[in-house]
């Protein structure tokens, strides 16, 4: 048992940072660092930047473009994006599509698509989420009948994340209806998303921003090559694809990050007779959080640990699941620290969609972001598989419940 | 970074599995309770047989020269046991003094000692007025010729009953509170005027009240190092117990989930309703971060900067306590009415756990300090 990172490991996290340093744009390190999401223009120079580099997919296989490093390593780096902050790499393409095309398409797909989905040449966004199947994903309805070479779908898909900039979108739709389980007629489709018949519908969120949508298929025509994987097989590249979810999801050195900044704005807050930072019963507060982050961080080298291993030799890790219910509770606490720090300027609502809206200061920026990344991030805790199901999960797997 | 165990440590944890299983039954266990001493001075032989008292002491002193990852291993064992013999008084605490705050003659004639089996210590620092400050000591020590006169009161002294010698700290200059002026004194429990009062802690262990009057020391009893020694030695107590309370959080788990599944009402097992399915899980969350924080006790008990060991140390015990305080009640809730009774293991886990909890600061008592010294990730 070796529990402190090794020389090679804290020489590499220097290089990282370096990189970083000389090569995020100070424009899209600011716009972060104030809590907001990069913009489309500012995600896809950033992977570009990465993937000159290397490092968009260091998961990958080294023939797609990854990188022989450990898990150790692969975490270093994502954790020091995090912490700079600069933007990660868009999750669609890097870790989920990416991945499936890797383990189950054909070598044409793999040649034609993986250079430009590890470099953001085409954004992808995900088609899984319908009005009647959210958690109960396999009861999509969505249909794709197949007719000569193509698939014509229809149906409805929702909670499509960045599909306004999407330029393709990865999609489970039911091939056969007929199947005994709903889970064995589903497949796995790419459509181009300016094929006739796609309609994109903004939905706005609580925070006021335009992050979701709606995506409408109406007579889509898909070539039968889009297909990923076997035909009715598409849950498998489904559950691949969520398996793959699993120490990302807990995000340590983004809150790492957060509360950095926060203990900052904290100390200069007004709290009335005392800065916020000095009132002993916020800072108890704060400490709680970043206790219970500490462990977060020390179980995700657990199961980063454990992913070093051979496939062969690693056994299901309860630690994982830890991962997704305590990573987004501690995020979605964090949200509610920087509410308290506000106070009544949190009240100041920000106009997400508007650059300048802020013009002659009504509150600092950081305030006027508190109450909608407050908001937003209620999301956390129900996008891939809500904390419930997760406890579903642990419950059947780990407890033989 | 591997957080595997060693071929060598593996072997450790599984005999002294082995021999936990053979000698701490929960009616052995209950015998060993109703003893004299409260524990068992055969298993405690056992322990000495299988190395376990000569862990930590480098191998010049007579020791094995084990760290921090052979205590949390052996602790955790003892943690899912419910052992109840003075490993950590005598071992860990009492071992992390001699082993940081004694001279080199001191350790040859006491290690080896302790290493037979031979030779219990305790630790004596609270005092009625002191809560968890370590700094809060009216005990004195006064210069007397050569050596000291120790004049004070200490409670809860853990196996301050049987122990053959006291650690104490105690004042030799300074106001109440002051964090100069205090030292660690090594005290044979027969010396005249050191008066004991054993009695059972909540948990079914044992401690004592011990009176110190007019007690005449020499001059080398005086340990070396101070209020940071005892600190230090602290810290080690404070990952020695997490790791104790890791195993008990483990195997009040364990017995929760195999209750859920045979306990049927409304004619299925409990276990199959959601409602406890979901707390069970939450059981198992707190478990994982809470051992998440025993390994970094583990892999911070060595750390030689004392302020951010300090900091970890609190981290460490605020998780660990939160989530033994979940796991110890959920056991008892989801049980029902058989954990709430003596003759059911259940309970003594809670029991176990909230002693835990409340030993070396309780969770308010660490969040207060942490927060003042700026928490867990101070600016680099």
């Amino acid at each position: 048992m070796e529990l402190r990172f090794t020389d090679e490991e804290r020489a590499f996290r220097q290089e990282v940072r370096a990189w970083i340093d000389e090569n995020l744009p100070a424009e899209t390190r600011e716009r972060m660092a104030s809590g907001r999401t990069p913009t489309k223009a500012m995600q896809i120079d950033w992977q570009k930047r990465l993937y000159a580099k290397g490092w968009a997919v260091p998961h990958w296989p080294v023939e797609w473009g990854g990188q022989k490093w450990s898990a150790i390593q692969r975490f270093i780096l994502s954790e020091e994006m995090q912490s700079t902050p600069a933007p990660s790499p868009l999750g669609f393409n890097a870790n989920m599509l990416g991945p499936v095309m890797i383990a189950f398409g054909t070598e044409e797909q793999k040649k034609h698509f993986l250079p430009k989905i590890a470099s953001l040449d085409l954004w992808f966004c995900q088609g899984f989420s319908e009005p009647g199947a959210g958690s109960d994903l396999a009861s999509l309805k969505t249909r794709a009948v197949r007719e000569g070479d193509h698939y014509i779908v229809n149906g409805q898909k929702t909670w499509t994340t960045l599909a306004q900039h999407a330029d393709w979108i990865f999609l489970l739709v039911r091939t056969d209806p007929g199947a005994a389980k709903q889970q064995e007629g589903i497949s796995f489709l790419i459509a181009d998303m300016k094929t006739p018949g796609i309609t994109v519908r903004p939905i706005i969120t609580i925070d006021g921003a335009h992050e979701v949508n709606e995506v409408f298929l109406d007579d889509v025509k898909v070539p039968v090559e889009n297909l990923i994987g076997t035909e009715n097989r598409g849950w498998d590249c489904a559950k691949f694809l969520l398996s793959n979810e699993r120490t990302g999801q807990a995000r340590v050195g983004a809150s790492k990050e957060r509360i950095r900044r926060l203990k900052l704005i904290a100390k200069e807050a007004p709290g009335g007779a005392r800065p916020v930072m000095e009132d002993p019963r916020f800072r108890s507060r704060l400490t709680e959080v970043e206790v219970q982050l500490k462990a977060l961080e020390m179980t995700t080298l657990r199961v980063l640990a454990d992913e070093n291993r051979q496939l062969s030799q690693r056994k299901p890790n309860p630690a994982s699941s830890v991962l997704k219910i305590r990573g987004t509770e501690l995020q979605q606490a964090i949200s509610e620290l920087y509410v308290m720090a506000a106070g009544p300027y949190g009240l100041v609502a920000s106009d997400p969609e508007a650059d300048r809206w802020n013009e002659p200061e009504v509150a600092q920026d950081w305030q006027t972001l508190a109450q909608a990344t407050y908001f937003n991030w209620r999301k956390q805790s129900i996008y891939g598989g809500s904390t419930e199901i997760q406890k579903n999960i642990m419950a059947k797997a780990f407890l033989g419940l | 970074m591997d957080f595997d165990l060693s071929e060598d440590q593996r072997l450790l944890q599984d005999s002294l599995a082995k021999l936990l299983k053979d000698k701490y039954a929960f009616e052995q266990r209950k015998g060993y309770m109703a003893s004299e001493t409260g524990w068992s001075r055969d298993v405690w032989a056992a322990y000495a047989d299988l190395g376990l008292l000569a862990m930590p002491f480098a191998e010049d002193d007579g020791g094995l020269g084990y760290g921090a990852v052979e205590t949390m291993i052996v602790a955790e064992q003892f943690g899912r046991a419910l052992a109840l013999e003075p490993f950590i008084p005598t071992v860990v605490i009492g071992g992390a003094f001699l082993r940081h705050g004694a001279t080199a003659e001191q350790r040859a004639a006491l290690v080896p000692q302790i290493a037979e089996g031979k030779l219990l210590l305790a630790f004596a620092h609270t005092e009625t007025q002191s809560r968890f400050d370590l700094n809060d000591v009216a005990t004195t020590a006064k210069k007397d010729g050569a050596g000291w006169v120790i004049e004070g009161r200490k409670g809860v002294v853990v196996h301050g009953d049987t122990a053959d010698q006291i650690i104490v700290t105690a004042r030799v200059s300074g106001g109440r509170r002051d964090r100069d002026g205090i030292e660690v004194f090594l005290i044979p429990a027969d010396t005249q005027g050191v008066t004991r009062r054993g009695f059972k802690t909540s948990d079914g262990q044992r401690a004592a009240d011990i009176t110190f009057d007019n007690v005449k020391v020499s001059a080398d009893a005086k340990l070396n190092g101070g209020l940071a020694l005892a600190e230090r030695v602290v810290d080690e107590a404070i990952a020695a117990l997490g790791a104790e309370a890791i195993g008990c959080m483990e195997a009040s788990k364990d017995l929760t989930i195999e209750y859920l599944k045979t306990r049927k009402q409304f004619g299925r097992p409990i276990g199959s309703f959601q409602s406890l399915q979901h707390r069970a899980a939450e059981m198992m969350v707190c478990l994982e971060q809470a051992r998440s924080m025993a390994m970094l006790a583990a892999m911070m008990a060595s750390e030689e900067d004392p302020a951010e060991r300090r900091r970890q140390m609190r981290a460490v015990k605020i998780e660990i306590g939160r989530n033994a305080r979940f796991v110890g009640q959920q056991t008892v809730q989801m049980h029902g009415g058989i954990a709430m009774t003596m003759e059911y293991v259940g309970g003594h886990y809670l029991k176990r756990l909230t002693v835990i909890e409340n030993m070396f600061g309780d969770v308010d008592h660490h969040l207060a300090a942490l927060s003042e010294e700026g928490g867990v990730f101070v600016a680099a």
